[in-house]
């Protein structure tokens, strides 16, 4: 926004936390350093490469774009509608999140065996994607304003060419943010692709650990995964680099109209019910449905269940502070300044995205014991990595949230006499609290399904409800899974319940 | 019984370290590579009977043997328990695994424990043809594999090609038939329209829906599910393959890690897994083979002797690695 220097200290702090989440990608280069050049050719050149990599561009480029289409039109019922209930909605939207892919893809093929390869892996993922457009876009549609729109229709325009004239460009940065979550995380899916038989890169790399138990050819194919996702933040970034130049938010007034549902009710409905239906109720219906028809069961312990509620929730926690600490700096940086420094420690935070979860927990083993063995399979070391491995989700929400606020509110306080920090506080994070918020709460739903680092790097004994799933799902015994999975949904509705009070919050501030 | 291609890979590095024997502690840190539900109750039977608490850690065999290599020597691990005998053998080519004392290997017979010592046999995983009885008896499944490439089962077989087990099945196929008649059949497999998935379990998911007719996987996944909705609601069911490469044995093991070389908590947990108490256990749960000779199969097996072990050192990383390569070259991995 601005072409002012950007202070020292704030570069400083954003290297840093750049330079923390980038432990993965140091890993690989040790890894891939390690393998000869002719092993690395051979990986490369396998008959089964240019289609694994056809199929992961092909999937996190439809996905991407379903997403996209359910969440925009999702976001903007959820706020500027006059749907009932509308804080059951938000919570609901953000449901989806809390259902990990493979037990969503486990769902439907109990429920239609057939399905299977693209279409399949297509439409699970988008499934479960589709609250990461829709969380960000609501959160920049509270702050922004529709007088843009209302200029738009007294100059003759129909409702959608004004939406797209006025709102649009103040809620494109969340989209594309939202889009660069999106695509990062279905490079980086393991668990769904799996189970409807869709191979990918991640799924060659499971492979590789599975069968071969080659560290090497597993951390070549991970490279592969990262120029991609470089590939992919480019382009976030020169598309968001676009709608800058086209538009700049001048009104520090945030107002808008709510407009009535009357004819379009039912489908307005239809839609913000759709997404989470067949994303959650579906599994979850299916695990019941398993629990009901299982001959033998396993009694429900419950203080396991307990246990395992605690440690969810305190490490997700723990995981969301750390990454919104991290996020912080690099989310300023972004939104406040620009140049190649800035737009280089900004990509550098997002990359370790792309990755599949084996390959950064393994990366923190191997970080940890060289660093601070002492708290190596501790739970801080686990909270540290939730923080390392979801600070990119907590990046795009800071920034965009920012990018709303005005910079003249900004010296409006300074010349009535607030420094800067007091301003910081006083004028920037009270607006942007909402996108703040809304990134932590992306961190913590994500913390609490995580699976592969939680189950390297957590301390021994100590189970999450994810690890708790996992260890009855991979013994068959999906009827004493559905407890577990109902409980982590449960839990994941917490954060998105704070999500909605914030929305609330956001309103009064605005009225 | 043993065929030998005892060819121990080129890595035979010696793991014979002296010092002082480590007192017992009373503790035990062990890596489990199985589902959580399955081994705990035989470590809580393990404590009561001994009094050495346990401290286990579960994941999944290939996660835990990433983790293992990557921690190296600064494991805290003690103990790995293993899924797979491939798994074993890498972190032994990284000079990761302790010799055992001869009295105890020398307990289970050959060809289902380590060739060097390093690892000791534990259970036995038969590959088998599962099939879907709705459309088929079991008349009507081939006695082997071979049968599999005809044009009869186009786009009827599902398996897991990435999988270590269906994998140690190749190697077989490559030793018993030689490696013109193993490519012929990976050749024809690949043209034959097959179902590949990520998992013997997924793979018997399929044949249980009815979506393809057969699918190759370990027995002992079957039992797992019947177990979960009963064996009379399994629609699909299980052909034993004698004499047949496609039903070799594959085994799950333990091994001690370097740095608890001569621990006598870890000699006694892995005295415990062979013991006939141990091995009880494993038939009624898990119901897999046990390996110690004199304890019976679980009911309704064929007996292990009757089955196809080619002798073959599972954990023989350099054998497996050609047979991923034959995989490769037909483009199913």
């Amino acid at each position: 926004m601005a072409t002012r220097r950007a202070p020292r200290p704030l570069v400083v702090l954003a290297v840093v936390a750049c330079a923390i989440t980038s432990i993965p990608l140091l890993y690989l280069v040790v890894r891939v350093g390690s393998s000869g050049l002719d092993e690395l050719t051979m990986a490369l050149g396998r008959q089964r490469i240019p289609q694994l990599l056809g199929n992961t561009v092909a999937l996190a480029t439809a996905v991407t774009i379903s997403c996209v289409a359910l969440g925009v039109p999702t976001a903007f019922l959820l706020t500027r509608t006059r749907l009932r209930a509308t804080t059951l909605w938000v919570i609901v939207a953000a449901l989806p999140l809390a259902i990990p892919s493979y037990l969503a893809a486990y769902g439907w093929l109990a429920a239609i065996p057939t399905m299977n390869g693209f279409i399949a892996a297509w439409f699970v993922l988008t499934l479960v994607c589709v609250p990461y457009i829709t969380l960000p876009v609501a959160a920049a549609l509270r702050v922004a304003t529709s007088g843009l729109d209302d200029v738009a229709r007294t100059l003759g325009y129909g409702p959608v060419r004004s939406f797209l004239l006025g709102t649009w460009p103040q809620i494109r940065p969340a989209t594309l943010a939202g889009s660069l979550l999106v695509c990062l995380y279905v490079l980086s899916e393991f668990g769904a692709v799996a189970l409807l038989r869709y191979p990918v890169l991640t799924t060659a790399i499971n492979q590789a650990y599975g069968s071969s138990f080659n560290r090497n050819y597993a951390a070549i194919l991970a490279t592969v995964l990262v120029a991609l996702a470089v590939l992919v933040v480019i382009a976030e970034q020169s598309a968001r680099g676009r709608a800058k130049r086209r538009f700049t938010a001048g009104s520090g007034v945030v107002r808008h109209s709510v407009i009535r549902l009357g004819r379009w009710a039912p489908a307005s409905y239809s839609l913000v019910a759709i997404v989470p239906l067949l994303a959650v109720g579906m599994p979850v219906g299916v695990l019941f449905y398993r629990l009901l028809q299982a001959e033998t069961l396993r009694e429900l312990n419950v203080t396991e269940l307990l246990a395992a509620t605690a440690n969810t929730l305190a490490l997700s926690i723990g995981g969301a502070v750390i990454a919104v600490v991290l996020a912080l700096p690099i989310g300023v940086l972004a939104a406040r300044y620009s140049g190649r420094i800035v737009r280089v420690i900004e990509s550098v935070g997002y990359l370790a995205l792309g990755l599949p979860g084996i390959v950064v927990g393994l990366s923190l083993v191997f970080f940890s014991l060289a660093v601070v063995p002492a708290l190596y399979q501790t739970a801080i070391v686990l909270a540290f990595a939730y923080g390392v491995l979801f600070m990119p989700k907590a990046i795009g929400a800071i920034r965009s949230s920012l990018g709303q606020v005005p910079t003249s509110l900004e010296d409006v306080s300074r010349t009535l006499g607030y420094s800067t920090s007091q301003t910081w506080w006083l004028v920037t994070a009270r607006v942007a609290r909402p996108g703040i918020l809304a990134g932590a709460l992306l961190v913590a739903v994500t913390a609490m399904k995580e699976l592969p680092a939680t189950l390297l790097l957590r301390p021994t004994g100590t189970d999450t409800l994810a690890v708790e799933l996992w260890s009855r799902t991979s013994a068959s015994a999906y009827g004493a899974a559905a407890p577990y999975a109902a409980v982590l949904i449960v839990v994941a509705a917490i954060p998105a319940f704070f999500l909605s009070g914030a929305r609330r919050a956001a309103t009064e501030d605005t009225a | 019984m043993v065929l030998g291609i005892s060819g121990c890979s080129t890595s035979g590095q010696s793991e014979v370290t002296s010092g002082a024997p480590i007192a017992s502690d009373g503790r035990l840190t062990i890596y489990v590579g199985r589902a959580e539900d399955l081994i705990s109750p035989l470590i809580d039977q393990f404590t009561a009977d001994t009094g050495i608490e346990v401290s286990a850690r579960y994941a999944a065999t290939p996660e835990l043997n990433a983790l293992l290599l990557e921690e190296g020597e600064n494991t805290p691990a003690q103990v790995f328990l293993s899924q797979d005998a491939g798994a074993l053998g890498s972190l032994r080519n990284s000079g990761l695994l302790t010799a055992l004392p001869a009295t105890l290997t020398s307990l289970i017979p050959a060809g289902f424990t380590s060739v060097d010592g390093t690892w000791l046999g534990v259970t036995g995983r038969a590959r088998v043809i599962a099939y879907d009885s709705e459309k088929l008896t079991a008349a009507q499944v081939p006695d082997s594999v071979d049968e599999l490439t005809s044009a009869d089962w186009k786009g009827q077989v599902a398996f897991a090609p990435g999988n270590a087990s269906m994998q140690s099945f190749v190697t077989a196929l490559r030793v018993l038939e030689g490696e013109d008649a193993a490519s012929a059949w990976v050749g024809g497999m690949s043209e034959n329209s097959p179902v590949l998935t990520e998992s013997n379990n997924a793979t018997l998911d399929l044949v249980n829906a009815g979506t393809v007719k057969v699918g190759l996987i370990n027995h002992y996944y079957w039992y797992e599910k019947a177990t979960e909705i009963g064996a009379s609601n399994m629609r699909a069911q299980l052909k034993f393959l004698p004499g047949d490469a496609g039903g070799i044995v594959n085994v799950t093991g333990a091994a001690i890690m370097t740095g608890s070389d001569g621990d006598p908590d870890a000699l006694a947990f892995l005295e415990y897994l062979v013991s006939e108490k141990g091995q009880r256990y494993f038939v009624d749960t898990t119901y897999e083979y046990p390996l110690l000779p004199g304890i019976d199969a679980p009911a309704g097996l064929p007996s292990l002797s009757s089955l196809i072990n080619a002798g073959l050192d599972l954990s023989d990383l350099d054998t497996l690695s050609q047979t991923q390569a034959l995989l490769a070259r037909y483009g199913l991995i």
